[in-house]
């Protein structure tokens, strides 16, 4: 159950999805105009996510390598098409207002990423917890955006009047721009925390932390092996 | 005489120009506009919006750069020359802390997050005017003149009415505190020309492609008074005389300077003619200075030697 937690932990702070991984940006910027916006995008992703996960660990050993990006496509796009079907039926405004982006759920390359770098090594129960943990922050990342997007934005937050009627809402905020200004603040804020706890001397989750060692890793390529070496010499100091 | 034998890279010839001469010299230019928009709004009380507005972006330089453990360079008057295009962009009724705004964005976001003066992508005025455009449409548009409110001469223009060309020339019609007087734009444009801050080839290109692009497009023909109606209206001199040829957002070589100036041209033709809103300059502007990296790559001098070389 330890590990459990651990993923929930490792999804939620350390491996943010939105805020350290930098995944899923497509949906990140386009749909946190509104903090319920944001929920409702990270909750369907996070139910496929779970879901994705679950079925794609249980599967592992009977896909073959050399096909598993059309079956990981073939097992996510079923579980969005339900999602849909399900927004739609029961959710109509939500549906109406996150519209092309729930379909695009299938090519989020968090889920995808999780797929290949997690569920189709491990077994099921972590790979749930995962799926949960990964999703749970992506929908933190998103309802934080989202907040911040409409309170400055329409002064307003999950449709709540918060500004006085006074307060002249600053409309790029819900605009385009207002995703990109946002999102670089809070990372920034973020970062900035993180540095300062360091500087405490505090032990600080790092940004990739890919402890399953670099051959398992699906981002190798991008990071060259140096993440996973940086952690390593970190603790031979403290040692 | 030891002095002689030190020896130092290049440069070894300094000009007694600096950055903050020029600076200076571009607040002188922009003073005959500053103060007819400021008596042309009189009634508006305009100024407390030009020295808010100034104000705030020095103040805001000066904050930034002391939380942030930067050299402090309000003193080379860069801020100050970003905060007045800003207030000369702006319409006289605007709310004093939507400047504000205005000029925190122009400093801390367009220009001290991208490493200070000199490492701007855009120009800092036109991005905040943009953003404040953007953000408080119905307030950015909010025209007044005399207590009368009403449409500027080129949305009537748009609209397809007859404009008193004479007036735009002079200057007393509705518009944003810096743009309305031609002539007083032209005066200063004149000494930054004589003091050789700005040369001819942007704004000279710019207003020759887009006065091409008009004739062409407009419905008008060569027709004079329109084409002098369109060339007095909206900012367009602002623009193509102070803020186009902002030295960093503006290419270095001749020929590159040629290919902006006719890029500037048609985009403002474009967004005047066939665009939603009446004005397009400071859309022209900012999207020609992201084209500028792309110019300077194409225009690029071959050193010497290098001609044969495939």
């Amino acid at each position: 159950m330890n590990s459990c937690a651990e993923r929930i932990y490792n999804g939620l702070i350390k491996e943010n999805p939105t805020f350290v991984l930098m995944l899923g940006m497509c949906p990140t910027l386009a749909v946190t105009t509104s903090a319920i916006n944001g929920i409702g995008m990270g909750l369907s992703t996070t139910a496929v996510l779970v879901m994705s996960n679950m079925l794609i660990s249980m599967l592992r050993k009977i896909i073959p390598d050399s096909v598993r990006m059309p079956a990981f496509i073939v097992v996510v796009a079923s579980f969005v098409t339900i999602v849909d079907f399900l927004l739609e039926g029961f959710v109509p405004s939500l549906y109406d207002s996150l519209g092309l982006y729930i379909p695009l759920i299938v090519v989020n390359c968090i889920i995808l990423g999780r797929a290949e770098s997690y569920a189709s090594k491990n077994p099921v129960l972590p790979s749930i917890f995962d799926g949960i943990g990964m999703g749970l922050g992506f929908t933190l990342g998103l309802t934080c955006i989202g907040i911040v997007r409409e309170l400055i934005g329409a002064g307003q937050v999950f449709g709540f009047q918060i500004m006085p009627d006074s307060y002249q809402p600053i409309t790029i905020f819900i605009l385009a721009p207002g995703a990109f200004f946002v999102l670089a603040c809070l990372v920034a804020l973020q970062n900035k925390l993180k540095n300062s706890a360091a500087k405490k001397g505090k032990q600080v989750a790092r940004a990739a932390g890919c402890g399953a060692g670099c051959a398992a890793c699906g981002n190798r390529a991008a990071c060259g092996g140096h993440m996973s070496a940086l952690p390593a010499d970190e603790k031979e100091k403290e040692e | 005489m030891n002095e002689n034998y030190k020896v130092s890279s290049s440069p070894h010839i300094r000009d007694k120009i600096s950055s903050s001469n020029i600076m200076l010299l571009v607040v002188i230019g922009l003073l005959p506009a500053t103060i007819f928009g400021i008596w042309n709004f009189r009634h508006e009380n305009a100024w407390i919006l030009v020295v808010v507005t100034t104000a705030a972006a020095v103040l805001s330089e000066y904050i930034y750069e002391k939380l942030m453990h930067k050299p402090i360079t309000i003193h080379d008057f860069s801020a100050v020359v970003t905060g007045l295009l800003l207030a000369l962009n702006l319409p006289p009724t605007l709310p004093w802390w939507m400047g504000v705004l205005g000029s925190v964005f122009a400093i801390v976001v367009v220009k001290q997050l991208f490493g200070g003066l000199g490492q701007n992508f855009m120009n800092p005025a036109l991005a905040a005017r943009c953003f404040l455009l953007i953000s408080f449409t119905g307030q950015m548009t909010y025209f007044v003149y005399d207590g009368v409110t009403g449409a500027t001469p080129l949305a009537d223009l748009k609209a397809g009415e007859a404009v008193n060309t004479m007036d735009m020339l002079i200057g007393n019609i509705r518009g944003t505190i810096g743009e309305t007087s031609v002539i007083a734009i032209m005066i200063g444009a004149m000494f930054l020309l004589l003091m050789g801050v700005i040369d001819l080839t942007i704004p000279g290109t710019y207003i020759v492609s887009f006065v091409i692009f008009i004739t062409l497009f407009g419905g008008h023909g060569f027709d004079a008074q329109y084409i002098t109606a369109h060339l007095c209206g909206g900012g367009l001199m602002l623009g193509a005389w102070f803020m186009a040829t902002d030295y960093v957002t503006s290419p270095i070589t001749t020929k590159g300077r040629v290919l902006y100036g006719v890029c500037l041209g048609l985009l403002t033709g474009l967004f005047r003619l066939f665009g939603g809103s009446a004005e397009g300059v400071s859309y022209a502007i900012i999207i020609s200075n992201l084209l500028v990296p792309l110019i300077e790559k194409i225009t690029l001098p071959k050193p010497f030697g290098k001609g044969g070389e495939k």
